[in-house]
């Protein structure tokens, strides 16, 4: 155990060095490290809890993702029908699904292809597994067309996914360092900014849909007769946005020109009356589309609807031609910005709901980085002390071995990028609590070896040997331990399970080779007479 | 140099004696930990019961508690916990969860910073709906479960079934006691407390695998000496390394007590209950001496292949 050849020897000292040095760039200034190739750069990243930031958990709104779905597939039964000449009657959502009920004499087998029609294969992951996003079944007339799980699972992954680009375009947009937006399981979105204090403004620009529509007024019917129930069906009746949520309005469903042909928009001022206002440019095809309706319609109002709440409703007094325009409905300078960012990022396929939010601010941040350096220096120095007063040259060689460990876990989380968080720092500290545990296991078993009657040389080479093994065992207890909390933990749970997993395979390294390899030096250097524990 | 010598060499304690008092103790001390999870509870966090948590700092001298309660109860939140902490401008502010789903907590989040302005700087703010306390509860104790189930497989190949169920026996029995702990000190029961029962399984265990492991190695080399003399022997001989290790280690959790922090608190306070104080009793005077009421074969393949066979010293 105590022979090493002169290339096996290079090899860990070239290890441990190697280690080491890729904890460097922590160390020193960003702008130098900035200077650096690529590679060279990868550093921790300090957790939100200590550098003070926001972690913001959303959900996707399966529910709504589902009821346009079903509304989507009850328009289509209704152009496919149409478009065939097929009579219907009652068709209607019902559960997971619509139902239609084909009128007597129709062509039932026409009606059951064409309704065949709309079932597709699901595509992307999916497309392999031969399943289809529709149900077909019928009860004599009575056709059932009901959606598969998988197509709504689909969907919400799909929904997920075009959120998380909506969504970064809109953090983007703060300003904000290196904020991290990622999926979280099937239906759910991480954001994480850090250095973000009051996070009221981030949650204002994810909480908001920003389905914009321009669509007519109904002038036909007042308010108050709709509200009394003579509201027809092709109208609906909406809320005025902010201040004027007590205004209503008799807007038709039908949708002029929606958010979607936007190609840009900017907060600016009202040249006449200063107010902020958000001017909007629409793309060839809404451009074609708002100056038909606006031809079509002057003299009349039209309402520009967001959410589903009123902006406003201005009267068109000449149609627009030229594909821009303006919004005004009392914006403050903050509330046009936000309008015209989200206005720019694109509308959410479905709304988000906010689910979790922690937030750190910088202060109690920096106080936890002080609070983790003040406990690992004191944990540190009294470790080191007392193993230097129990076990003396051998005690130094522990610490000395005990100092590359935890050069080697910063080395480690470096090459990892992986994120420091204050439990993390508080597995360090553990770590050289433990990491000293394989030197005493080695050192007790030398000392009971040597008293056992062995020479100096023999019983140290049989510690090490003996004491090994179960330096393996115990470890990988605790580290399956560090595993499953890596695996079930989140944020500094996490950051912890990571600290002290790497701390376990760095501790049985250095114990299986920088300890060895100085004890075995000091034994060829000195050739002892007698073991000094 | 003269070096400390903490556990002289050659001590030859009967542990296995106290094996009479030490089995009805922790029987007694089970159930009373058992009993108190029950009828006191445990002081559930906010990652676990969901609601707001807030943590500010007031700008213009101490907090007055009494005002900022008045303000805040006067919202309709429900019951409204104020505490101080640290220094007197720290204010730690707990409210329960909010009738009405995730928006409602996102709501009680808005009316509480309207409500205190800009008098104080808000240090830390948690909000936990309804959805996610309860998957992280859930991930907890299918986590810890996991872990015990793991561990339980690795030992079993390690060593033998014998091994594995006495160390899962000491284990739980750790994780009862912790959590007794944790009910009669009403520590904030959340996340990192389950980090803290994980590390305490680790340690515990890799405790009891040294002791076992010792065990083993005696097993193979004196064939016929009586179980309990054996197991006295094993833990007699590895008694130095335990104690040393344990000093170390409670040496950093001290540290970590005394200086890092109230975020780690009541993990630091966990920990320093489960790794000193039950680990080490557990491993000594539980693992071990269950030993010998679980059978452990001798003439099993795993004692006896050649390989392991010790030279004579």
């Amino acid at each position: 155990m105590l022979y090493f050849t002169r290339w096996k020897a290079a090899a860990i000292i070239l290890t441990a060095l190697v280690v080491c040095l890729c904890a460097v760039p922590n160390f020193l200034p960003t702008a130098t490290v900035e200077a650096w190739p690529k590679w060279a750069q990868r550093h921790l990243v300090l957790g939100l809890d200590l550098q003070g930031g926001s972690h913001i958990l959303l959900e996707v709104d399966t529910k709504t993702v589902r009821k346009d779905m079903l509304e989507t597939l009850r328009d289509d039964v209704r152009r496919v029908l149409r478009d065939a000449r097929i009579g219907y009657t009652g068709l209607v959502v019902r559960g997971n699904g619509v139902e239609v009920r084909i009128r007597e004499g129709a062509n039932a087998a026409q009606a059951r292809e064409k309704l065949n029609s709309l079932s597709q294969p699901l595509g992307g992951i999916l497309s392999a597994t031969g399943q289809r996003n529709l149900e077909i079944t019928n009860d004599g007339d009575l056709y059932r067309l009901t959606l598969t799980e998988p197509a709504i699972v689909e969907r919400v992954r799909q929904s997920v996914d075009q959120s998380i680009q909506i969504i970064e375009r809109r953090v983007n947009e703060l300003g904000t360092v290196e904020p991290l937006i990622q999926r979280e399981g099937s239906d759910r979105v991480l954001v994480q900014v850090p250095g973000l204090q009051d996070p009221t403004r981030l949650k204002e620009l994810l909480g908001k849909t920003a389905k914009l529509d321009f669509r007519m007024v109904d002038t036909n019917v007042s308010p108050e007769q709709a509200q009394q129930g003579a509201l027809p069906p092709e109208d609906e009746l909406l809320h005025g946005a902010g201040k004027q949520s007590n205004q209503l309005y008799v807007i038709e469903k039908r949708v002029l020109v929606s958010g979607a042909d936007l190609t840009d928009a900017q907060p600016g001022f009202d040249p006449r009356t200063s107010e902020p206002i958000v001017s909007f440019r629409f793309n060839t095809s809404g451009a074609r589309k708002f100056a038909e309706a606006t031809q079509a319609n002057v003299g009349k109002p039209f309402a520009i609807v967001l959410d589903n709440e009123v902006i406003s409703a201005p009267v068109i007094r000449e149609p627009i031609l030229g594909g821009s325009g303006q919004i005004s409905g009392n914006f403050t300078v903050q509330s046009a910005n936000d309008l015209a960012i989200l206005l720019r990022a694109g509308a959410l396929p479905a709304p988000l709901t906010i689910i979790e939010e922690r937030t750190v601010g910088p202060g109690l941040g920096a106080d936890s980085i002080a609070a983790g350096k003040m406990s690992s220096y004191v944990g540190a120095a009294m470790v080191v002390l007392f193993m230097f007063v129990t076990y003396g040259l051998f005690g130094l060689f522990a610490n000395l071995a005990v100092a590359v460990n935890v050069a080697m876990i910063f080395g480690v989380l470096s090459l990892l990028n992986a994120t420091l968080t204050l439990p993390g720092i508080a597995g360090i500290v553990l770590t050289v609590g433990m990491a000293v545990d394989s030197n005493v296991l080695i050192y007790e078993r030398i000392r009971e070896e040597a008293r056992a009657g062995r020479t100096p040389i023999n019983a140290i080479d049989a510690g090490f040997s003996r004491a090994l093994a179960t330096i393996l065992d115990s470890n990988i207890t605790t580290f399956i331990a560090a595993a499953v909390l890596f695996y079930i933990g989140t944020g500094p749970v996490r950051g912890f399970a990571v600290t002290l997993g790497i701390g376990i395979i760095t501790t049985v390294f250095t114990a299986f080779t920088v300890t060895r390899l100085m004890v075995a030096y000091w034994v060829r250097r000195w050739r002892p007479q007698r073991v000094p524990l | 140099m003269r070096l400390l010598r903490i556990v002289p060499d050659d001590t030859k304690f009967d542990f296995m004696r106290f094996r009479r008092i030490s089995f009805p103790l922790s029987a007694i001390m089970s159930i009373l930990a058992i009993t108190l999870y029950f009828f006191h509870g445990l002081n559930f966090g906010i990652d676990f019961k969901g609601g707001l948590l807030m943590e500010v700092k007031t700008i213009s001298g101490p907090a007055d508690l009494a005002s900022m309660r008045s303000t805040l109860s006067g919202l309709g939140l429900g019951e409204v916990q104020l505490q101080q902490f640290g220094s007197p401008d720290d204010v730690l502010i707990r409210i329960a969860e909010q009738p009405g789903g995730d928006a409602a907590q996102q709501a009680a989040v808005t009316k509480v910073r309207g409500a205190l302005g800009t008098n104080v700087n808000y240090q830390r703010v948690e909000v936990v709906g309804p959805r996610v306390s309860s998957e992280l509860l859930s991930y907890g104790v299918i986590g810890m479960m996991l872990a015990i189930f793991c561990i339980l497989i690795y030992l079993w190949f390690r060593f033998e079934w014998q091994f594995a169920l006495g160390a899962m026996i000491a284990n739980v029995h750790d994780i009862v006691l912790t959590i007794g702990f944790m009910s009669i000190s009403q520590i904030d029961f959340d996340l990192t407390s389950i980090a803290a029962l994980l590390t305490i399984l680790g340690y515990s265990l890799n405790d009891t695998v040294v002791i076992y492991d010792r065990i083993r190695e005696m097993l193979r080399r004196y064939k016929k000496m009586p179980m309990p003399e054996l197991l006295n022997a094993a833990v007699n001989q590895t008694l130095s390394r335990s104690v040393i290790t344990h000093l170390t280690v409670s040496l950093a959790l001290l540290a970590l007590l005394l200086f890092g922090g109230q975020a780690i608190h009541s993990f630091t306070a966990t920990m320093m209950f489960g790794v000193v104080l039950v680990g080490t009793y557990t491993s000594i005077f539980i693992a071990a001496p269950i030993l010998i009421y679980l059978g452990v074969g001798r003439g099993s393949d795993a004692l006896t292949r050649p390989e392991d066979q010790d030279e004579k010293p």
